[in-house]
């Protein structure tokens, strides 16, 4: 039976000691009060519209994604490893991506078998051979990082083409800051509330040479995206336009928007719409969402995309066991952040491998994202791993295999009480001419008894994440 | 500021406005449906009443019979009723979705809780059970939907298009609230002039625009109909009558004209002149009615060029905008 590491007591009488004035704390507060908060919590949330829109199911168009109250606490000297750990393995990623789209040399050299990337879905041809702004694909990442162990962080995905979540990291410290403004007095907690401007900052700073006061834009595919609550929050907060396709046209080899006063040129667009859909006439046709175009003027360097096109390449799950490699390759570095030892059912072994073992593992698609379409082996009925055996076997280049990793776990409140639950960590790492993030991220919390799968989409519940300035 | 962006900002304050001048009317009937009067005089204030939105025939096709609770069920959440009044604050609530962002946090929290109340009253059946209260509710999400875009949003041109959309809606509906009350009282055997039923009539549209107490500040007289539709066509200082809306119209077209917005303004002035130098006698002898509608005409129209000089410039015309865009022979 594997131990599982709890964020907030190393045993079950011992709070560890960056949580003891949060504990503290928590004990003093009368059940009522708390219980009153949570309720309190939702009322605002539900008032404020931060909800998100789960697919699939045409009765609850808008639904709030869970909050706790409960904070996850990492204390800063762990917060410094995981930082450097991740700018280490955001540059290369970056460097990754410009060496794919240019001289391919870590596939010359054969580090990775050119026909893993060269016949990947995300990977773009229209991009081979074009220059980006400060040599930057993956302007904004979304790392998933969990916890296995005491210092034993590893890696599960490295999400670089439209990584969602950053609203609510902002959203859940402002109302802990409404709900409990005495915690912020007791405790030093690294504040987060300029990620809109460091934002602003980056993508301004990414944009067509030449242009000395970039008109930058939020694209997104409109109100009914279940992350449209973000994209307008992100645009309102850097006080940008939020467009949708239909808003803006190509003339002039420049992107333009429709304006009350008539067009007005961009110059950097945020998209938040995949890179199928950008433009009908160099990809999807069907996309109605999409600006005709765009990709002439993306290519002739007079408009900047952030991310870039064609980045999904390198967060592709079939890539990710590369990654540790990348790291040694372009930057002669060990590797900071640990990999999950990865089964890539494509090879032979593998897959036997992974077919004996399929109870003890988490499966999953390869391009899949959003907690769709995997297998939790210890969690999954025989009849569960039997359906997704044959899957498997129908495909097994579709699938990686995983060992089910003992994540650790924080106290949330559930409807018996406070009870610990399974969560991971999700910061934004935003990548122009630096590379900087805000302390923490995102904290996602399995709301179901031993449940692994923390993705909102099935029914995860978020948590503030407090970094503890000493 | 985007085109679309104007569009949904201009369409969430009409929305709302309209939702509110719908609560008023509806509002003012329920009251005047508790004075003594046959049972057909009752029937004909509720047909008046859905004349007023070009509503009978929708209504017709789904009710029996012409009463208060239906005309209420009809007219306060019917959802296969566009005029209904959840369906214009789900409208509002939906265009204040879209550009969000655009809002401050106050005034999008408003539309937001708004629709989420509605939500609870059409459960709790509060129209059904006071339709009083209701409408006060409405009534009230709509001040203070206005109060906090006045009190909160920058005044730059998102500002602008919402007073637009309000000033218009207004215009249109106060003309209707009008139109129809006198196309009633023309049709109805007249009582004696002055006598209670009249008063009654007159003050009840003066309730439903908020202008009881301040026709008696102006005329200090009896109540008559010619007064009535004086101050409410006429007067600059009243904020829901025709004046006060145009004046409101062509100033808010000044502060957001563009390059092909000259001819809008022009239309729009001169039919605010038109009010500015009419003399009430002059509009009843070409007929209340007449005048009326064409006056809605005017403003159906003018929603039109606004429409396509602002936020929908290039809707069926991309060819033709981007020629305007790219001089330089691109065709």
């Amino acid at each position: 039976m594997t131990i599982i590491f709890d964020e907030m007591y190393s045993d079950a009488a011992t709070v560890r000691p960056h949580y003891r004035e949060f504990a503290a704390w928590l004990s003093r507060q009368p059940p009522q009060a708390v219980e009153q908060k949570r309720a309190e919590a939702e009322l605002i949330f539900r008032r404020v519209g931060i909800t998100f829109a789960v697919y699939g199911d045409n009765a609850g168009k808008e639904r709030l994604i869970p909050f706790d109250i409960i904070p996850r606490i990492i204390d800063a000297d762990e917060w410094a490893g995981l930082q450097k750990g991740l700018v280490q393995r955001v540059t290369a990623l970056n460097l990754f991506l410009h060496d794919i789209y240019h001289e391919q040399r870590i596939l010359k050299e054969g580090i990775i078998p050119p026909e893993q990337i060269l016949q990947n879905a995300q990977y773009r041809a229209a991009m081979q051979g074009i220059e980006v702004a400060s040599d930057i694909y993956a302007h904004i990442a979304g790392v998933d990082i969990v916890r296995a162990g005491e210092g034993e962080f590893y890696v599960l995905e490295d999400n670089l083409r439209v990584p969602s979540g950053v609203s609510y990291m902002l959203e859940n410290r402002k109302m802990m800051m409404r709900l409990f403004p005495d915690l912020f007095e007791r405790n030093r907690i690294a504040p987060v509330e300029h990620y809109p401007d460091l934002l602003l900052d980056n993508l301004r700073s990414v944009a067509p040479q030449g242009i000395s006061d970039p008109t930058v834009v939020v694209m997104t595919p409109g109100m009914y995206n279940s992350a449209y609550f973000e994209h307008a929050f992100l645009a309102q907060q850097m006080g940008v336009a939020l467009v949708q396709g239909e808003d803006m046209f190509v003339a002039d080899n420049r992107v333009f928007m429709r304006t009350t006063n008539g067009p007005e040129r961009v110059d950097v667009i945020y998209r938040r719409i995949d890179d199928d859909y950008l433009d009908p006439l160099a990809f999807r046709a069907d996309s109605t969402l999409g600006v005709p175009g765009l990709l002439e003027v993306y290519r002739a360097g007079r408009v900047s995309l952030a991310n870039a096109i064609g980045a999904g390449v390198a967060d592709d799950k079939s890539i990710y066991p590369f990654v540790p490699d990348m790291i040694n390759f372009y930057l002669s570095e060990r590797p900071i952040l640990n990999n999950v030892p990865t089964y890539q059912c494509r090879k032979k072994e593998d897959l036997a491998f992974t077919l004996a073992h399929l109870s003890e593992l988490v499966v999953k698609e390869v391009h899949g994202a959003g907690g769709y379409g995997m297998l939790v082996g210890p969690a999954s009925s025989k009849a569960e791993i039997e359906a997704f055996r044959q899957r498997i076997v129908a495909r097994p280049e579709g699938y990686i295999a995983q060992p089910t990793l003992a994540l650790s776990t924080c106290p949330t409140f559930v409807d018996s009480g406070l009870a610990p639950r399974h969560l991971d960590l999700r910061p934004f790492v935003l990548s122009g001419k630096t590379v900087t993030m805000v302390p923490g991220g995102l904290t996602r919390v399995a709301l179901q008894e031993g449940s692994l799968v923390v993705n909102s989409s099935q029914g995860g519940g978020t948590k503030d994440t407090w970094i503890l300035e000493k | 500021m985007l085109s679309r962006t104007a569009d949904h900002l201009f369409w969430m304050a009409r929305y709302t406005e309209r939702a509110e001048n719908t609560a008023r009317m509806l509002d003012v009937r329920v009251q005047n449906a508790l004075l003594p009067q046959s049972a057909l005089a009752a029937e004909q204030g509720w047909r008046a009443l859905l004349g007023i939105s070009e509503l009978e025939p929708a209504f017709n096709a789904k009710y029996p019979a012409l009463t208060q609770n239906n005309v209420i069920d009809f007219m306060a959440r019917n959802p296969d009723n566009p005029s209904s009044i959840a369906n214009c604050l789900t409208a509002a609530r939906e265009n204040a979705r879209a550009v969000r962002g655009t809002l401050t946090t106050e005034v999008w929290e408003t539309e937001n809780a708004t629709w989420i109340e509605l939500q609870q009253h059409l459960k709790g059946k509060l129209p059904e059970n006071s339709p009083g209260k209701f409408f006060e509710w409405v009534k009230h999400r709509s001040h203070l939907s206005r109060g906090v875009t006045l009190g909160t949003m920058l005044q730059d041109d998102a500002f602008s298009f919402i007073r637009l959309g309000t000033f218009l809606e207004r215009a249109d509906n106060t003309a209707r609230i009008l139109d129809v009350k006198f196309l009633a009282a023309q049709g109805s055997d007249a009582d004696e002039p002055g006598g209670q039923p009249e008063f009654y009539y007159w003050a009840a549209l003066l309730r439903s625009v908020s202008a009881f107490e301040i026709y008696r500040k102006v005329y200090r007289d009896v109540i008559t109909p010619v007064r009535v539709a004086e101050l409410l066509i006429l007067h600059p200082k009243l904020p829901r009558s025709l004046m006060a809306c145009m004046d409101g119209v062509v100033a808010t077209l000044e502060d957001i004209r563009n390059d092909i917005s000259a001819d809008t303004e022009r239309f729009a002035g001169k039919l605010r002149a038109e009010l500015q130098f009419a003399r009430i006698e002059d509009i009843l002898e070409e007929g209340l009615h007449s005048y009326l509608t064409r006056f809605l005409e005017c403003i159906n129209e003018l929603g039109g060029r606004i429409s396509s000089d602002f936020l929908v410039p290039m809707a069926g015309g991309q060819e033709q905008s981007q020629s305007q865009t790219a001089p330089d022979g691109r065709s």
